[in-house]
């Protein structure tokens, strides 16, 4: 079997094979594969019983069930109007600097992916921005620089 | 000039004077429809922002038929300026599990659901330690009702209470027709009483304090103290506790920075109230308001203002009716070529009429209430949005 039936199976025996188990087998996917692949929703419409057009759509509804190929960490800066007024366009110019991407691709070594997000709630220490499950707010050029050289060399 | 100034009240993260398993165990001893008129007669509405009352949904809960019931706590905090909800979570989640607690037991539900959003996922650790102690005293309490968490996957739609339940259904979270509402059928078919997280902590205290002191605060319209997540042009951003029912003009000079223009009220769903307004404006009269207040100084483009909010609504926008999927679209098209020149000033009349009928024709209130800000924005900011 492949290393993506094995976790599909996984995860439908801890979830469950009924409608309301899809979200979370489909996170479970994203967080141990970094991504939602034709093959990994393929085979969870089988395991589920449902077309894969379903999964597909599902998937593709949230913005944190990725179908395409993500780094480890990935960084979703805050973009809205409370962060955008408190200086996200320098935070975005440092971050795209540092890491030599854009907002959306992924570093050579698979490592960062750059993301712009909705509203995280860190309205009164914007700045924000996540790096996968870790949130980091009141952030200026100085601090990006050192959390991301963090990351670099110690994860 | 009235004496009336800011009343700042401590109960909603005040330290645990009592235990909240103590009230939970007074509580539950008393009837059900007791708890239930307790709940009515304090006026409580809920704090999510559509300011349903309280009372009502859960009297509804409890006449359901059906069985198993739900209960479901609304932490898809998503409206841009809200964040009460987390520091609740961080800081006084037991007192959100007692509400569920006391929900449960007057509707006869078993079954608990924590709805938190994705961007919220850091949480799930301490939250299920708490979890764990909930369940111990509930099971001394011989109370049936076991609570789960369910991550979302980052959609501000899902906010919405029927578009939340299709989410858990695993589906992509479309809003409902409604009716049936959900405390009839809600999750998987069953009766499902839906509130946000700052509601069950309210009627908490409601149970705790009573609902003739509960109403001493606030006014007659709007009883009891509120949640306010406060950001933007402010040296004081955070969230605070005030007693509602206070004019736009307190606030300011409470929390604005000196040379404040306008208030944002309700997050980008509310309306947005200018300087000359400031005086006749009480906030969230009328209506419930989620508890976003973001303060926008005079060096602030509210062009630029619009404009983000505009991106934020046509992404968000589940995209099942069209007068929400398109009409968010064409308004920020067209603030766009109005401001470049290409249609004519005139055009931002037919925008608002445009609102207009997604205000009638939308299916939930994402796309209904677009037209709160765009018509306050560009009504009192008429000559930004051209020049």
């Amino acid at each position: 079997m492949a290393d993506i039936q094995v976790l599909v199976k996984e995860l439908v025996n801890k979830y469950g094979t009924k409608r309301e188990a899809l979200i979370p087998i489909l996170q479970g996917v994203v967080a141990s594969e970094r991504y939602l692949s034709s093959e990994a929703m393929i085979e969870i419409a089988k395991e589920l019983d449902i077309s894969a057009a379903e999964v597909y759509g599902t998937a593709t509804f949230y913005s944190f069930l990725e179908t395409v190929p993500r780094g480890k960490y990935v960084i979703r800066i805050c973009r809205t109007i409370v962060c955008e007024m408190n200086g996200k366009k320098d935070v975005l110019k440092i971050l795209e600097e540092i890491l030599k991407i854009k907002v959306g691709e992924t570093t050579m070594d698979k490592k960062f992916s750059l993301l712009e997000t909705n509203c995280i709630g860190w309205c009164h220490q914007g700045p924000a921005m996540l790096i996968n499950d870790e949130v980091y707010s009141q952030l200026t050029s100085d601090k990006v620089r050192e959390i991301i050289q963090d990351y670099i060399r110690n994860k | 000039m009235a004496e009336k100034t800011l009343k700042k009240v401590d109960i909603i993260f005040a330290e645990y004077l009592v235990s909240p398993y103590k009230i939970l165990e007074e509580t539950i001893k008393r009837p059900k429809n007791e708890i239930i008129q307790e709940i009515l007669d304090s006026g409580l509405r809920g704090r999510g922002g559509a300011g349903f009352p309280t009372g009502l949904k859960w009297k509804f809960g409890a006449s359901a038929k059906a069985e198993p019931k739900y209960i479901v706590c609304n932490a898809d905090e998503g409206e841009p300026g809200t964040f009460k909800d987390r520091e609740i979570l961080t800081k006084v989640p037991r007192k959100v599990f007692l509400g569920m607690g006391i929900c449960a037991f007057v509707t006869g539900a078993t079954k608990g659901i924590l709805y938190l959003r994705a961007e919220y996922n850091y949480l799930i650790p301490s939250l299920n330690n708490e979890l764990q102690i909930f369940h111990e005293k509930a099971k001394l309490l011989g109370l049936d009702f076991n609570i789960t968490i369910f991550s979302g996957s980052g959609a501000y739609v899902c906010g919405e209470e029927t578009a939340l339940i299709e989410s858990m259904e695993g589906k992509r979270g479309e809003p409902r027709n409604k009716p049936p509402f959900p405390v009839q059928s809600g999750y998987l078919g069953k009766p499902t009483i839906v509130n946000n997280v700052e509601t069950f902590v309210s009627a908490s205290m409601v149970c705790r304090i009573g609902a003739v002191e509960y109403k001493k605060l606030g006014t007659e319209d709007q009883s009891g103290s509120k949640l306010f997540s406060i950001s933007g042009d402010t040296h004081k951003a955070g969230v605070y506790e005030l007693e509602l029912g206070m004019k736009v003009s307190e606030f300011v000079e409470e929390f604005g920075d000196g040379d404040t223009k306008a208030v944002q009220i309700g997050g980008v769903a509310g309306v947005c109230v200018p300087r000359k307004n400031f005086e006749a404006t009480i906030i969230g009269q009328g209506s419930s308001s989620g508890g976003s207040t973001m303060v926008f100084n005079s060096t602030r483009s509210m062009y630029n203002v619009l404009h983000n909010y505009l991106e934020f609504f046509q992404e968000e926008s589940c995209g099942q009716c069209t007068p929400c999927r398109v009409g968010c679209q064409q308004l920020l098209k067209g603030i766009e070529a109005i401001k470049a020149g290409t249609k004519p000033a005139e055009y931002l009349n037919q925008l608002m009429k445009l609102t207009e009928t997604m205000k009638l024709t939308a299916k939930c209130g994402l796309g209904q209430s677009v037209g709160n800000s765009f018509n306050s924005i560009v009504t009192n900011f008429r000559e930004e949005m051209i020049y």
